[in-house]
């Protein structure tokens, strides 16, 4: 399984990349194993702001469904519209399809995040 | 936990195990979509060794199957098997089963590995025929191999004839260079294909011919994930969760299993619901709008009354559409009736379809 050091992750299974005050959030590769199949994302929070850990979406695998939580606080400024069509593309790729991209409201929340090293203790 | 005899063959094949009825069992190895469409267009094997297999022998075996199972055994003749369940007194259902007829004398009943101990424990105090009983669950193993392919395949391991062996039927022939093993036309995919039965010692000979004998037809394990959608897509019940001691045999769709011209348990009961007309029944629904249908969601009419819940549900990896199960009340069963799934406060447009949802 890999942890790409370059992004920042959650325990709730999230990984982050930072692009100056935005934040592209997806799910991680351990997440994808879980849940197995992924067959449909759902994101109705589009412009929403939204604070650190509430429920921004969810996401269903064939046997599953699970919640997508906030990794940090901010604004739902854009979902990946192309996850409509092929949502089993987290499956195979999870540090390639972010799910939303987040206006950073506070961007000291993300020093709480974990280490690429760090979540991957935390998933062993 | 319990194990059965193929364990670390499924680990080693990469399966990943989890806790299933009491035992340790392969939810899935190379994926659930890969595994569920490999067994309709291909095959592939599921160790279901976690079912139960009760023996009934003596003169009035028929006598007590009778009397517990709902379909009418009499019908049977050697070598051929029957769909059934067990009523439980009160309207509801202890378990299905399958009935083999192995001779007049001596019957298989394969039940749920969940209800092993109830069912044995009910069908034990109802046995005042002298019927000797023998659960064989732990010493027998049960590989389903499931599919198009299943035949040609098979056929290398076997003297038997396959392609004449019924649906709902089973012989006793030598299989992968053993005598005596019990091969079932029977599964619960839809797909076609056989299920083996055999004692544990065999378990990984057994295993590993029928992987050998499939390497060039795309054979791969499938595990329980894949034989519950497998299953859903064909409008099978799953015990547990469409039926269950709570639900009559009649509102589940089950019928066509119940034969009220014989008396058994339950069956005065059966007779006058089924006269009285059912308030509530099983369906099969596609949703309309985007969304999943999963256990235990509520069902809606359009003014937002609740007239049901739903049993099972999925996306359908054949249909690639939202399926499900689920009871709801009188008028709403009635196919292309417009019903509404409750998904996290959203109320979701589904229609009433026949099932099985996946035509053969």
């Amino acid at each position: 399984m890999e942890f790409p050091e370059n992004l920042k992750y959650t325990k709730d299974h999230e990984w982050v990349r930072v692009e100056g005050d935005i934040a592209f959030v997806g799910i991680t590769d351990y997440a994808q194993g879980e849940l197995g199949d992924i067959v449909y994302v759902e994101v109705e929070t589009e412009g929403e702001s939204l604070d650190k850990e509430e429920v921004f979406g969810t996401i269903e695998a064939v046997k599953t469904v699970s919640d997508l939580f906030m990794p940090i606080s901010g604004e739902v400024i854009e979902i990946n519209t192309s996850l409509e069509d092929s949502p089993e593309s987290i499956n195979a790729a999870p540090y390639e399809n972010w799910i939303i991209k987040v206006k950073i409201s506070d961007s000291s929340e993300l020093e709480d995040l974990l280490t690429s090293e760090s979540y991957a203790d935390l998933v062993a | 936990m319990k194990k059965t005899a193929l364990n670390s063959i499924h680990i080693e094949a990469g399966a990943k195990m989890v806790p299933f009825a009491g035992y340790e069992m392969p939810l899935q190895y190379s994926g659930l979509t890969d595994e569920h469409l490999n067994v309709r267009e291909n095959l592939g094997v599921f160790d279901v060794s976690h079912m139960g297999e009760f023996f009934l022998k003596g003169e009035k075996a028929l006598d007590l199957v009778q009397k517990v199972t709902s379909n009418d055994a009499s019908k049977l003749i050697d070598g051929k098997i029957q769909y059934s369940c067990l009523p439980n007194g009160k309207g509801g259902i202890v378990d299905d089963l399958l009935v083999y007829r192995i001779n007049a004398e001596e019957y298989m009943l394969v039940v749920n590995a969940s209800n092993i101990e109830k069912d044995w424990n009910w069908i034990k105090s109802h046995n005042t025929f002298g019927v000797e009983m023998t659960n064989k669950s732990d010493e027998i193993s049960l590989l389903a191999v499931q599919g198009p392919k299943a035949v040609e395949v098979l056929q290398k391991l076997t003297s038997v004839n396959l392609s004449e062996i019924s649906y709902y039927s089973f012989v006793y022939g030598d299989f992968a260079g053993i005598e005596n093993i019990l091969i079932s036309a029977t599964g619960y995919t839809g797909a076609g294909g056989f299920e083996i039965y055999f004692e544990n010692k065999h378990a990984e000979t057994i295993w590993n011919a029928v992987m050998e004998a499939g390497k060039d037809f795309g054979i791969k394990p499938a595990g329980l994930a894949a034989r519950d959608t497998l299953r859903l897509e064909m409008g099978f019940c799953l015990y547990g969760n469409d039926i269950d001691d709570t639900t009559s045999p009649l509102e589940a769709g089950l019928g066509w299993i119940t034969k009220l011209s014989k008396d058994f348990i339950d069956s005065d009961y059966l007779k006058a619901q089924k006269e009285s007309g059912l308030t509530k029944k099983l369906v099969g629904f596609e949703l309309i709008d985007k969304g999943i249908p999963r256990h235990d969601y509520e069902i809606e009419n359009e003014e937002g009354k609740t007239i049901g819940k739903v049993t099972s549900g999925t996306m359908s990896p054949s249909l690639k559409s939202a399926i499900g199960l689920g009871y709801v009340e009188k008028p709403y069963f009635a196919v292309d009736s417009e019903i509404f799934i409750v998904v996290r406060n959203k109320k979701l447009k589904a229609k009433v379809v026949k099932i099985p949802f996946l035509k053969s």
